[in-house]
């Protein structure tokens, strides 16, 4: 088995905020029945947080969970537990209608970091990346210019920013384009 | 001739510390900063700036904003260069250049401009007249013509050297327009704590209020104005924006606005225009109004200007339009630019007062100041070419006998104001006939209306169609109040800046001068300046049938040039409505399209030029492809290796090579973009067995079976190789276009048709890479790596396995597009390149080659493999195909079912699959058709037969095809022939053949 790597090895832009290829995230699709107490368990368990209501997204050091639509989930873990994960949520949830699927190396993830996190973003989605509408603690699955990503506020200068693995230099391109120096939109 | 210059003293916008030069026709003049484009040529006696369309008129500057319709030029050099650009709205910049636009030779001589001397040639509706015969002398006689003189600007010739971006807002409040009525709507609105978005189209915050010597609160309106942003600054929930016009209002409160943000700053690194994308709950349009031309004959001579620019150019840039200015109006405001001119020390020689008596306020202050006021005059004729000598002056009510002729160098004309309603009628706001101001403004009771059938628009001040400053307080006051109510917010007791109440004279509405003008003065008339539409074209289009107004538009092209009829609208249709004897307000106005002015075409792309135009898909292997050599294809947004070139090969001979080599030794194909789609559950087998046309429920665990899948019009949508992962699990592989696009139609079913079975699904296409290994060696090569057991009695053809391969953990599929020895094997996209390279690295002792996608394609026609989007097109259905062993006759149902159950789609006659074979091995062109017997009703020849796939194969050494044909299967044997193109080209004759070419009984895939 040789080392996994990330879509676009850590691609790093500098602009009026920074961006940065996140490197390899463990990511697990869960879809189910969000109710259910064997659900909730399992998810607490491997994540140490609840099942997050509607658009909430929890982080948990290392660990977290996302609302992704009523009956999907997006679980993080470290990359290489990933595997381990999906085999240990398959077997608690064995007897109930469910879907697991590692999805870790389907995507990619940029960090962008800066007090202008928030203008940056709404360049490329149509959002509403105001504080009254978007928090940390919350995920948007959006469009980024002319695909489909997710992103959250881990504070309230630093955004993590999803999309397939397959457009991630598109995305970088994007946010690279957004935060280059001279087009600061100023509005707060 | 008479001079327009710059006064000695004023100017509130100029900074006359910094001289700015610039360059005009190759001239080289100075303006200062604050100067708009319009001023600073103004400043320098530049009064010519143009011609005009059709008839090549000269065309001087006529208004100081966004409603100019003749200062149109050619902007900036090469990669910066645009057409059209308004002077009036341009700002000066060190280094700006600009040239005049329609006219050959030179601005001052234009031959064009004996179009002018063939008017009486040239009507309205002269294009539809004209052309109708004979047929001959369009093409060799009006149409190069036309050709020569069409357009105004140049095109750009030059890759645009800036870049453009989006941004998204969400308000609760936008406002539109900076003038005293948009910044108390937005006190107002803010002071309820709403988030207010206030954009303003020019550099400067205040609208006319300063120009027009305005008191606001006991203070100068500057004042004021001053104040008031410095308060609205401080506030943290509202944001302000110059440079930044209100361009659309549409549906659910979604607004476009359009940022300028560094034309007046070129090439300094800022995106040049950002394109607002704004929803808001509410919208407040403070639009203000802008000033109508008078009809008289003449009204388009350099030099004739509306009266509130004058002022502008007095107030704002210390311009002088000439030493002796003649003011012809019908309504009070047009007297504050005889008083203003009077002030800055210019000469008013008279103000032509269409109404029988001239008893208002500004009417006294002006003959207090000594100048001569004529009521119930008007303007017979201007007289001048390029630029304006004289006026001569008749009684308003005769038919134009002049009186008295007064030699001028401007003239300065009003005739009333419209409201600027664009934005409220965008999307459906209706209008109401002003008698007293005659205008159409906003019907308040008929706002457009937003998701819950409220209104989501509301005006203020003059574009509400109020005129006192007073009056426009009040109002705005009570539009920020409404809209902060209708967005949820408990607006404030207020403390609105308030105004003194005027006395005004009420205006009369002129829209012919003099009333009685004969033909000679109509023709005269210009309504629109920039497309040369005269009262007397209009006259002539209401006489001609086209009463509506929409017609009337069209026939003469009113309203329809860059400027959209700001100016002319009104005018045009009040010449309509007279011609018509019918009211204005039932002859009505065209409709107000989106934008307001036009917005560069950078703006709306956005970020999506050069590498950001599309998203580019890139596999994990894409790096290598890109070093080796690859020759891309687009597959979807996907970028796919179509052939691997080597040193001085040619596409063609790569094609071959890899087809070759992969028949004989080794081939490589990174498969990756083939869509995977996971569907799992209790009813997962039930739900597949209804979306393919065979059984997937009985599929073993361990087992791939290959599926088609139709629409419910029985049409072939998608196929592929399905995969049983255990009992409540199967694996759908689709095509590299299908995958979102099946994946889509999956969830549709599920959602909103089948909500109660239990299945759920997960597109992971791009969590594997996905590597076939084909060939005669593909087994060597496996076993060389080492792991897992991947030989014929372990791993049969059509099952997969999971195991370890070369250290790698891969899922193995023995399936075969190719009919020979294949494995796809999928591994986690984050190590698809390092097993890639491990695969080529161990080859290549086999032989290994990596092919693309033609040698893909060639392979699989050589085995009369189908492939969707060559063989279907969207109105096949598998029966055609030869497919039918694919259909379940076991099941009840399946999506396509019924619809191939019907008559046209069991008729014997629909055309079929055969195999073609070339009787002198040539390649049949792609697309072609076969012909048959006599011709159709059209006297064409009668098809039988089209070409599906053609191929050169390298593998039989002859062209090889598929394709549908008249009762094909049963024609074995037979000859038919596919006409070519060209002069003396013979048809290709071609026998219909068996689909598969190459190993029938399938025995090399299966060892």
């Amino acid at each position: 088995m040789s080392d996994a790597i990330s879509a676009l090895s850590g691609a790093h832009a500098t602009g009026y905020v920074t961006v940065t290829e996140a490197g390899l995230r463990g990511m697990i699709t869960l879809r189910g029945d969000l109710g259910a107490t064997k659900l909730k368990a399992a998810v607490k368990k491997l994540i140490g947080a609840d099942v997050p209501l509607v658009r909430q997204n929890t982080v948990n050091a290392d660990r977290g969970v996302a609302w992704m639509s009523p009956d999907e989930l997006l679980l993080m873990v470290p990359h290489a537990e990933a595997e381990s994960c999906v085999a240990a949520l398959a077997k608690a949830l064995t007897g109930t209608h469910h879907l697991v699927a590692n999805v870790s190396d389907a995507r990619a993830v940029f960090r962008v970091e800066g007090a202008a996190v928030r203008e940056v973003l709404a360049k490329i989605s149509p959002a509403d990346l105001s504080p009254a509408g978007f928090a940390p603690g919350q995920v948007c699955r959006t469009r980024l210019a002319q695909v489909a990503g997710a992103f959250w506020l881990t504070d309230d200068e630093t955004a993590e920013v999803v999309c397939f693995r397959s457009v991630a230099a598109y995305v970088f391109g994007l946010l690279e384009h957004s935060s280059r120096t001279g087009s600061e939109v100023e509005y707060s | 001739m008479g001079m327009s210059t710059r006064l000695a003293t004023g100017g509130r916008l100029l900074n006359r510390a910094r001289a700015v030069e610039f360059n005009f026709n190759g001239k080289r003049l100075t303006g200062y900063e604050g100067d708009t484009l319009a001023s600073a040529l103004l400043a320098n006696n530049q009064v010519l700036v143009g011609r005009s369309f059709k008839y090549h008129r000269p065309r001087g500057i006529v208004a100081s904003g966004a409603e100019e319709p003749n200062a149109l030029v050619n902007l900036g050099k090469g990669g910066r260069f645009e057409p059209n650009q308004r002077a009036t709205t341009t700002e000066l910049f060190e280094g700006l250049s600009a040239t005049s636009q329609n006219h050959w030779p030179s601005l001052e001589y234009d031959v064009g401009v004996l179009n002018n001397y063939v008017a009486r040639l040239l009507p309205a509706g002269f294009y539809y007249k004209t052309f109708m015969a004979p047929r001959a002398a369009w093409k060799h006689v009006f149409e190069p013509i036309i050709r020569q003189s069409a357009g105004l600007g140049k095109a750009p010739k030059d890759r645009d050297a800036d870049r453009y971006e989006h941004f998204h807002a969400h308000v609760d409040i936008l406002i539109v327009g900076g003038g005293i009525a948009g910044l108390q709507a937005a006190r107002t609105a803010a002071a309820s704590g709403a988030r207010v978005l206030l954009v303003e189209q020019t550099a400067n915050w205040g609208g006319r209020a300063p120009a027009d010597g305005s008191v606001v609160d006991g203070i100068a309106a500057e004042e004021w104005i001053t104040k008031a942003v410095e308060d609205l600054e401080k506030m943290d929930n509202v944001h302000l924006r110059t440079r930044c016009m209100g361009a659309g209002v549409y549906d659910h409160g979604y607004a476009l606005a359009y940022e300028r943000v560094a034309d007046h700053l070129p090439a300094n690194g800022q995106p040049r225009h950002r394109l607002w994308r704004i929803r808001a709950r509410q919208i407040v349009t403070a639009t203000g109004a802008i000033e109508r031309p008078l009809s008289f004959a003449g009204n388009d001579i350099p030099g004739v200007m509306l009266a509130s620019a004058v002022r502008d150019y007095v107030a704002n840039f210390g311009v002088s339009p000439g030493d002796r200015t003649v003011v012809v109006t019908n309504n009070d405001d047009a007297y504050r630019t005889a008083i203003a001119l009077k002030e800055a020390g210019l000469d008013v020689p008279a103000i032509l007062d269409a109404r029988p008596e001239a008893t208002g306020p500004l009417a006294r202050r002006a003959r207090d100041l000594g100048i001569r006021v004529e009521p119930g005059k008007g303007i017979a004729k201007v007289i001048g070419g390029k630029r304006v000598t004289s006026v001569k002056i008749c009684a308003q009510s005769g038919e134009g006998a002049a009186l008295e002729e007064i030699p001028c160098e401007a003239v300065a004309m009003s005739g009333g104001w419209s409201p600027v309603v664009h934005l409220w009628s965008h999307c459906g706001g209706k209008l109401t006939w002003d008698e007293t101001n005659a205008h159409f403004r906003p019907d308040p009771d008929r706002a457009p209306t937003n998701q819950d059938g409220e209104g989501f628009v509301k005006t203020a001040g003059a574009a509400s169609g109020e005129v006192s400053t007073a009056n426009c307080l009040k109002d705005a006051d009570a539009a920020g109040r409404a809209a902060a109510k209708a967005a949820g917010f408990k607006p404030e007791p207020g403390d609105a800046a308030t105004a003194e109440a005027e006395e005004v004279q009420p205006m009369l509405p002129v829209w012919v001068m003099p009333q009685g003008a004969g033909i000679a003065k109509r023709m005269k008339m210009w309504l629109d300046y920039q497309n040369d539409v005269k009262v007397s074209d209009v006259q002539l289009a209401a006489r001609e049938g086209f009463e509506s107004v929409e017609h009337a538009k069209r026939y003469t092209t009113l309203g329809m040039a860059t400027d959209q009829g700001k100016l002319s609208n009104i005018n045009g249709l009040a010449v309509l409505s007279q011609s018509l004897n019918s009211e204005i307000p039932k002859v009505g106005t065209t409709t107000f399209r989106p934008p307001y002015t036009p917005i560069s075409m950078g703006s709306i792309g956005g970020e999506a030029r050069g590498e950001l135009f599309q998203p580019v898909r890139q596999t994990p292997i894409h790096d290598w492809h890109q070093a080796n050599g690859a020759y891309f294809e687009p597959v979807g947004h996907w970028r796919r290796p179509y052939c691997y070139r080597r040193d001085g090969e040619s596409t063609e001979q790569a094609v071959q090579r890899e087809v070759k080599n992969t028949r004989q030794a080794l081939g490589l194909l990174d498969a990756s973009t083939l869509g995977k789609i996971i569907v799992r559950g209790p009813d997962a087998g039930r739900f597949l067995d209804m979306l393919y046309t065979n059984m997937m429920s009985n599929l073993a665990v361990g087992k791939c079976r290959y599926g088609l899948m139709c629409s419910e019009n029985g049409f072939l949508i998608d196929d592929g190789v399905v995969a049983r992962l255990d009992d409540d699990t199967w694996l759908c592989h689709t095509t590299t276009g299908g995958a979102d696009r099946i994946h889509g139609w999956m969830e549709d079913w599920l959602q909103c048709e089948w909500w109660d079975w239990q299945v759920y699904t997960a597109n992971v296409t791009e969590q594997f890479a996905q590597i076939a290994v084909v060939g005669p060696n593909a087994r060597k090569l496996l076993e060389k790596l080492g792991g897992m057991d991947v030989s014929k009695e372990a791993l049969p053809f059509m099952q997969w396995a999971d195991g370890t391969i070369g250290g790698f953990s891969t899922r193995v599929f023995r399936i075969s597009f190719s009919g020979e020895l294949s494995y796809e094997i999928a591994v986690p996209a984050g190590q698809g390149r390092a097993f890639w390279d491990a695969l080529v690295a161990g080859g290549e002792e086999f032989g290994l080659m990596a092919y693309g996608t033609e040698c893909l394609h060639i392979l699989r026609a050589e085995k009369g493999f189908i492939m969707i989007g060559d063989e279907t097109d969207g109105t096949i259905i598998p029966q055609d195909l030869g497919l039918d062993w694919a259909i379940s006759k076991k099941k009840d149902d399946y999506l396509g079912k019924r619809a191939q159950a019907r008559s046209h789609m069991t008729d014997p006659n629909r055309w079929k699959l055969v195999g073609l074979e070339t009787l002198d091995g040539a390649v049949i062109p792609d697309g072609a058709y076969a012909v048959g017997e006599g011709r159709n009703a059209n006297g064409q020849r009668n098809t039988i037969g089209r070409i599906t796939s053609s191929y050169y194969s390298p593998t039989l050494d002859r062209g090889i095809a598929m394709g549908l044909v008249d009762h094909g299967p049963n024609r074995m044997g037979e000859v038919i022939e596919f006409p070519t193109l060209g002069a003396g080209s013979q048809p290709i004759r071609a026998r219909i053949v068996d689909p598969v070419f190459y190993d029938k009984a399938g025995e090399k895939q299966n060892v």
